[in-house]
Parts: C-alpha cells; structure tokens; sequence
C-alpha cells in the first residue's frame, strides 16, 4: 500500500513536472512568435499617427492620422517621379514574367535529364549541381558591363531573361519528379502518338503542379523582393521597382515625416504579409521540401 | 535491341529540352563570370577627376582592394565586418532553431499551436529585406519608439543613439538577419528530426538514455548533414549580404555604412565601386569574393565527401 502511494506521489510529481515544462516550452515560442509581429504592429500603428507624436513616444494604439500621412507620401513621392503604386507595377512587370519562365524552364531543363537518355547527361547534371552554389553577386560587374556593351543598361529584359537559367528550382524539379513521375506515363503518351513537347506540356507539366505551384511561390518571392540587382542595372527614378522605391523613402525628402515612412513600408509589407497567411500552409511545407535551396 | 534503338531516337529531344537552360545560363552567367575576370585585370578607372584611365592589364586592380601598394586594405576591412555581422546572427541562430526543432517534434511534449508557431516565426522570412532593415533603422533611430521606450525604462542614457555605435549597428544588423533567418533554419531542422529513423529513438529508449542523451547521441549526429547545408548556405549567403546593412545605418546612397565605415559590407563596397566607375576593381572585389566562396563549397563537398549517403537519407526524410 505504502509503495502504491509513492508510486502515485512519483506519477504526479511527474506529471507536474511535465506540465512545468510544457508550460515553459509554450511561453518561449509564444514570445518569439510576439517577436515576430512585434516591428510590424508598431510599423502599421506608426502609419497612422502624426510625425510629431512619433517623435515623442512609443504607442500600441492607432491614432487618426491616416489620411494625412497618406496625402503627405503621395504628394511627396510624386515629387520624385515614382509612386510607390508605379513600383508596385515595375515590379509585378519583373516579377510575374520571371516567375513563370523560372518554374516552366526549370520543369523542362528537369525534365529534360529525367525523361530522355543521351551522351553527356550526367555532365549536364553535375554542372547544374555544381553551378547552384555560385551567387548571382560574384558575376554582377561582369554582367553590368556586358548589359551597358549591349544596350540593355536601364532596361527589364537582364532581370527577367536570366531567370530561365535557375539551377536550385531545376534541382528541386529533378528531385521531385524521381518520387512522383513514372516513365509509363510518358510511354503510354508516346504509344498514343503525342509527340514530345505535347507530352511536356499536357502530361507531364500538369502532373508536376504541387511542386509548380512552391517553387513558383519562392521565386515570386525572391524576385519581388531583390534590391541588389535591379538597383545595379536601373537608372531611372521611374522604373524604380518597389524594394528601390524603399531606398528612395531613405532618402533626404522624407527624413522627419515618418508618418509617411511608416506608411509606405506599410504598403511595401502589408500585402505580402496577407498573401503570406492566407498561403502559409503551402509555405511552410515547401520551406522543408526544397530542402536545398538558396 | 529495338528498345535500345528508341531511347537513342528519344535521346536527341533531351538536348531539346536542355538546351534553353544553358543557352541562358552561358549567355547571362556564365560569360558574366568569365568577363568578371577579365575586368579584373584590366586597370580601368575613373580618377578623381572624373577621367577615364586605361593601364592596360596587370594585377593593380587586386593590389589596390587588397590596399598592397600601401592604402587601406578596404577587402579585408570590410570581409572583417562582413564576418563579424555573419557569425553574430548565425551562432544564436543555429542555437535556437535546433532548441526549437527538439522542442516542436518532441512527442513526449506535445505542443499545442506549433503550426501556429512556425507560420509565425517563419513570416519575416518573406518580407522585403530592404523594407525590414528601413522598418528597423527606424524603430531603433535617434526618436525612434523603441529607443524612447528605452530610455524611459533607464535601460540606455538620455542621450545615447544606437547609430552611433559600432557595436550596437553591427548588433543590429545581426540581430535583424538572425529575426529573418532562425524560422527558416527551424523549419529545416525540423525536416531533419522528422527524416531520423524512430527505431533509433526507440533503442536508445531501451538502453535509458534520457532526453538530453538522446539529443547528444541521437539527433545531433543524425542532424549533422543538413547543418552543414544549413552552415554553407548561410555563409554564403552571409557573404553576400546586401539589402539589409544598405537599408541600415548608411550614408551616400547606401554605401558606406555608419558609423565610421564600420557596417560596410563587401557587396557594398562593389556596388560602391561600380556607381563610381571603377569597373576593374569592382570586378577584382567579385573574383576574391568568388573564390572565397569556392572555398567554401569545396569544403563542403569535401566534408560530405564521405557522408554522401546520410545527406540523401536526411533529404528523403525531408521530403516525406
């Protein structure tokens, strides 16, 4: 009896000791979930209030001055020559085009090594591998100058051409394709007598669409967020794209009104915050699939 | 026989198919590269008074980032801060992320809310980099709320700006790398527990290894793979960081970052170099760049040389 009760006094002092911890586990990921949301609360809560009252103090609740800040940043940005609306546009003109040359060539290249036997395809494959870990950065003033020799200097074709050449999306193609593809299929196509870029494209491109859809997801995003490359190879004010539009916002015209500093990050962060939570699922899971990605 | 004869028939269209991929790839990254090279022996400048000088080729490029003709070596000052803002966000970055890898696959724990979790400490991820880095620099400025909050509390004195540090800048640019990347690294790690065979959980059960043993013995050498592929992306990566720290604390468009040159980047220093047309040496800055990178990859390849089949385990898993 006596030993029955030790071992119910252990059982419980085990089990609060459980809980202890889960509780400490819960409070932790809680915090930094708080972490994360934290900057962009106080970022929206500061585009709707005044410059003045910005200055003056911390706040964690809107004030009314929305409107004013929104009239004060498209006043000044039209200024410039740039809105953050035409930014927005410039990028979705890089962006949209970019993506979908990246994840149907990629597909293709993918499929390509997948599908057909020929000399030389595992030299293809080791250089696509090889070449994944060579940054855009390192051949940027080889590529700038190369553009200015040929007359594409301030113009959006070096930013979405080149996304047809896109080795880490190819790879993750290659990857998937070797657990969700059968050769059968394409078999059974060419019985039917499809000719090869029929099979491509009705069969095979369909059958690919989870995997279409992530690395779609992840080049949007890798495009529309770049600095780096379109600040190197654009020039003018009005072609700015939207993380540019965010330098611009740096710059000396906008200094003390950070009412609408605030505003236009808002406008640059909002949307994809929403589209990131309504997509959050596939995100998340696509994050841990291409495992191997930049 | 006829099978045979068919594949070679099929055999032509994968070049077909293949073809686009390196057309482009030769045409827009793979002669930039090879011309990156070139540049760097071509000692071309503008001199200060905004006049071209053509020296023909030779090695002045390197010697001149490299500061060997006596200048300030600017590669080694700023590969310096470079590594000092990388190391600052990686090791607690890797720290936590393992913690919370453990913590969110841990049965015996179940977590309520951890898709919650992992959306949300994922978010920053995706955000525009120079619109994270803006929003930083101005909750952290000289009247920005947190610094007010801060002082108010006492924490830092009345007069104390953030930006006029060079410990608390690069601190920040850590920190602001670290917030965008730990979710990611998380979510990686993650993968990778779930890939571990759970017989091996389960043994280690059975010889009454408690958690912490089981973390030691189990998940950390099954982990390995996927943190070096966690550890070079990052440092690559790292050495490439751009947006952030020229969003940050900079002055001149971006390329020269404050306090004192402290938070300069090499990317910015290249994007420096360009904007004011030193092409040469711009170019010099991107080869040392680039074999520093190499480096790095060939030491990964190296260290997974003889692990080749443990990365593909972990990747399966990872995929399941």
């Amino acid at each position: 009896m006596s030993t029955q009760a030790v071992g119910d006094l252990r059982q419980r002092s085990y089990s609060r000791k459980i809980l202890a911890n889960k509780i400490f586990r819960t409070i932790i990921c809680i915090l930094l979930c708080l972490l994360s949301i934290l900057p962009f609360y106080l970022m929206i809560i500061n585009a709707t209030r005044e410059s003045k009252a910005i200055e003056a103090g911390i706040a964690f609740l809107p004030s009314g001055n929305f409107i004013n800040n929104w009239n004060a940043l498209m006043a000044k940005s039209d200024g410039i020559g740039i809105t953050v609306w035409g930014s927005m546009l410039n990028s979705a003109m890089i962006t949209i085009p970019a993506t979908i040359l990246t994840i149907y060539f990629s597909t293709m290249t993918a499929y390509g090594v997948f599908a057909y036997n020929f000399k030389g395809k595992k030299f293809a494959w080791a250089f696509i591998m090889a070449i994944m870990m060579v940054p855009g950065q390192v051949t940027i003033v080889g590529f700038l100058q190369f553009m200015q020799n040929i007359g594409l200097y301030d113009n959006y074709i070096p930013l979405i051409i080149p996304a047809i050449a896109a080795p880490s999306t190819v790879f993750f193609m290659r990857q998937y394709m070797t657990g969700a593809f059968s050769l059968e299929i394409i078999e059974a196509a060419r019985i039917d007598g499809a000719n090869e870029f029929r099979t491509f494209n009705t069969i095979a491109l369909p059958l690919m669409r989870p995997a279409l859809a992530t690395q779609a997801i992840f080049a949007f995003i890798a495009s529309w967020n770049n600095l780096f490359t379109p600040s190197m190879l654009i020039s003018s004010t009005n072609k700015s794209t939207l993380p540019m539009f965010v330098q611009i916002l740096r710059t000396e015209q906008f200094t003390t009104d950070y009412g609408a500093i605030y505003l236009g990050l808002f406008i640059t962060v909002v949307p994809i915050i929403v589209v990131y939570l309504i997509l959050s699922k596939y995100i998340v899971a696509g994050v841990a699939l291409g495992g191997v990605k930049e | 026989m006829a099978k045979k004869r068919r594949t070679v028939e099929y055999g032509r269209y994968g070049y077909i198919f293949i073809a686009p991929f390196f057309l482009v790839y030769l045409i827009f990254q793979f002669w930039p590269l090879i011309y990156t090279f070139i540049l760097s022996f071509q000692d071309v400048y503008k001199d200060k008074y905004g006049v071209m000088v053509d020296n023909g080729y030779s090695f002045a490029n390197f010697t001149s980032v490299l500061g060997l003709e006596g200048g300030n070596s600017y590669v080694m000052q700023y590969f310096g801060n470079t590594a000092i803002m990388w190391v600052c966000n990686f090791v607690p970055q890797i720290l936590l992320s393992l913690l919370l890898a453990v913590w969110l696959t841990d049965t015996k724990y179940k977590l309520k809310g951890s898709g919650a979790y992992k959306i949300l400490i994922y978010l920053p991820n995706i955000i525009t980099a120079a619109s994270v880095s803006y929003l930083f620099y101005s909750l952290f400025g000289l009247n920005g709320p947190i610094t007010l909050l801060l002082k108010d509390w006492g924490v830092i004195g009345a007069s104390y700006n953030f930006m006029d540090s060079t410990a608390a800048t690069r601190g920040l640019i850590s920190f602001i790398n670290f917030w965008m990347w730990y979710g990611n690294t998380t979510l990686l790690l993650i993968a990778g527990v779930l890939g571990i065979n759970p017989s091996l959980f389960e043994a280690a059960d059975i010889d009454g290894a408690n958690g912490f043993q089981k973390f030691l013995h189990v998940t950390l050498p099954m982990l390995k793979p996927i943190m070096l592929y966690v550890l070079v992306t990052s440092a690559i990566g790292g050495l490439q960081m751009y947006d952030i720290p020229a969003m940050f604390n900079v002055k001149a468009q971006g390329v020269v970052g404050m306090p004192d040159d402290t938070s300069t980047t090499m990317t910015m220093y290249i994007r420096r170099l360009t904007s004011s047309g030193s092409m040469g040496r711009a170019a010099a800055v991107s080869v040392i760049l680039f074999i520093v990178t190499l480096i790095i990859s060939l030491l990964f390849f190296f260290f997974m040389g003889d692990r080749e089949k443990k990365p593909k385990k972990a990747k399966k898993g990872a995929s399941a």
